[in-house]
């Protein structure tokens, strides 16, 4: 069971605000969806490797040649706030 | 001009028998008529769609048909979550309501600077769901059945194609995203080998998964989109340097000898109903008849897709949606200090199923959980890429259920999860494998479409395609445009 601390400490982890009421719904959702994956436990792949890509690409490099970016104006230009040409945040704490 | 396929119409402007001005126009005024009941898009582009055609029809009478690719000449529907400079793109979210890109997705690029765009297709937020409940935006109607779900997440893509609200559609495919609403509507989806179409500009969800793929009323129209995305781009170091052959030119060589195997463990796997059941059986046969070798094959590690793609799509994805946090783009909640902002613009921003799935991806990655979850499941994707491997061994093409039931009723499933999560038990194999897979239209089940699902290996999509086509011409269904 996924108790009410653990579903804030991982709403925590993820910077995700969640009201009562959603914290106490949570649990027992995400209780449901990993019960259903446990299935997976049930297969023995001790010496199996991982596959984190489909077509088993590895170190895909590019010529380390300068190019344009996105130009700072359009990059601030949907930003919340800004300030002398750098994003804005409220105090750090 | 409704009647006609996005190829038809293509080869029609190309000879100046029809304008692309006068298609965009049809499609705009098709998006008034029908769209408050649909609900197929959440921004409308009718103005961008007609200038943007009569360049192109400008260009067609200067240059000639050699100086316009075919595809450039018809009204294309984008799914919301492809970026679209100039034109805001919400990926169904309220957290980027405001949000207007300053660049194209590669995809769209391809199109040139005239895509002839009819409007930004409503989808579940972030592309996470199976019946575009999950959206800011207000659900989208399935057109066969207005109290029915188009599916999802690409449903908007889907209703809109099927209301005629446009030719052909983008859309995006996950675990069975452009597949499955493309089941619902009665119409064809293709999702792409991975690699195949660039990612850059897809508002990423499960990176090693996602693709762009074409949604359209036939085989050939899903050809030719597919010729206009594919290939390399430098600006997507997973996409393929891998050459992109003629989609178009193999198309009605017929399966004469191809070696077609039918999935067991997804033709009985959960859920599965008797009548879809017997619609794939028929598609195989309509196969076997027009020369095709018919068997069956097993996919052992298939039916532990499911629960490996509901542990690796939400541990990417919480990753990727860490993005949304108040700082260089889309919503920002007022607080204080930067820690507070970030939780309450991502508690006010995001929907349930966001939440939801960004709660299990950081869950499943945390210190403790990560071995027994997400690299686990990496492992059970190694079985599944390796089953695959072994089957097209013996099969050019398989075949299964697109998804297991006809479209399900608006408010059915979308408040359980479980139920809502068992519908892409036949679409997430070929996801985690990354090879390609198309749902066709195989026929009816009380009156609603339902989807016959091909795979076939990697680049492997001529293949694909050629089959799809003569199991589409041996079947008894054809398009229709609803309501």
């Amino acid at each position: 069971m996924i108790s009410e601390e653990q579903v804030r400490h991982v709403a925590n982890l993820a910077r995700l605000g969640l009201s009562d009421e959603e914290v106490a719904r949570m649990g027992g959702q995400l209780d449901a969806i990993l019960e259903s994956i446990e299935k997976i436990q049930e297969l023995d792949l001790e010496n199996v490797p991982p596959t984190a890509n489909p077509l088993r690409l590895t170190n895909v490099f590019r010529p380390d040649e300068p190019r344009p970016e996105l130009d700072r104006d359009d990059a601030l230009s949907a930003a919340p706030e800004t300030s002398d040409d750098l994003f804005s945040v409220p105090r750090i704490d | 001009m409704l009647e006609l396929t996005a190829f038809e119409l293509a080869q029609k402007i190309h000879a100046k028998e029809i304008s692309a001005r006068e298609a965009a126009e049809v499609a705009n005024t098709r998006v008034e008529k029908v769209e408050g009941d649909i609900n197929a898009f959440v921004t409308t582009t009718p103005d961008i769609a007609t200038e943007r055609a009569e360049r192109v029809d400008e260009r067609l009478k200067n240059g000639g048909s050699d100086s316009v690719n075919l595809w450039e000449t018809v009204p294309l529907v984008v799914k919301d979550v492809l970026s679209t400079k100039g034109t805001r793109t919400t990926c169904g979210s309220k957290i980027l309501e405001d949000f207007t890109p300053v660049y194209n997705a590669t995809a769209l690029e391809k199109f040139g600077e005239d895509l002839i765009m009819v409007g930004k297709a409503n989808m579940d937020e972030f592309a996470m769901g199976s019946s575009t409940e999950n959206s800011a935006y207000g659900p989208t109607k399935n057109p066969w059945d207005l109290s029915r779900v188009p599916g999802g997440s690409s449903g908007g893509s889907a209703a809109a194609v099927a209301a005629g609200e446009g030719w052909w559609a983008l859309g995006t495919d996950t675990g069975g995203s452009v597949r499955q609403p493309g089941a619902f509507c009665g119409m064809v989806g293709l999702k792409p080998t991975y690699g195949r179409v660039s990612r850059y500009g897809l508002v990423a969800f499960a990176s090693s998964l996602d693709q762009i793929g074409p949604m359209t009323r036939d085989v050939r129209d899903s050809a030719l989109l597919l010729q206009a995305i594919s290939g390399h781009d430098p600006n997507d170091s997973t996409s393929a340097k891998v050459e992109v052959p003629d989609y178009l030119s193999e198309l009605e060589n017929g399966v004469s000898g191809l070696r077609v195997g039918v999935v067991t463990e997804l033709m009985n796997a959960e859920g599965v109903e008797p009548e879809v059941r017997a619609i794939t059986e028929k598609t195989a046969r309509d196969l076997e008849e027009a020369g095709a070798d018919v068997g069956e094959v097993s996919l052992p590690h298939a039916t532990y897709g499911l629960p490996a793609y509901y542990i690796i799509a939400p541990a990417e994805l919480s990753s990727n949606l860490a993005r949304f946090d108040g700082v260089r783009y889309g919503h920002r909640a007022t607080a204080s200090g930067v820690h507070e902002m970030y939780r309450r613009t991502r508690e006010e921003g995001f929907g349930d199923e966001a939440k939801r799935r960004i709660m299990l991806g950081t869950y499943a990655l945390s210190s403790g959980y990560y071995d027994a979850y997400y690299a686990q499941a990496q492992k059970v994707r190694t079985k599944i890429v390796d089953d695959f491997r072994s089957a097209f061994r013996d099969f050019d093409i398989l075949i299964s259920p697109t998804c297991p039931t006809a479209a399900f009723e608006i408010g059915d499933k979308v408040n359980d999860p479980l139920a809502m999560y068992a519908n892409d038990i036949c679409a997430v194999p070929a996801s985690l494998a990354g090879v390609p897979a198309i749902s066709i239209p195989g026929g009816l089940s009380d009156g609603l479409p339902v989807g016959v699902q091909l795979m076939s290996d990697h680049f492997t999509e001529p293949t694909l395609l050629r089959a799809a086509h003569a199991a589409e011409r041996a079947s008894e269904f054809r398009f229709e445009m609803k309501p």
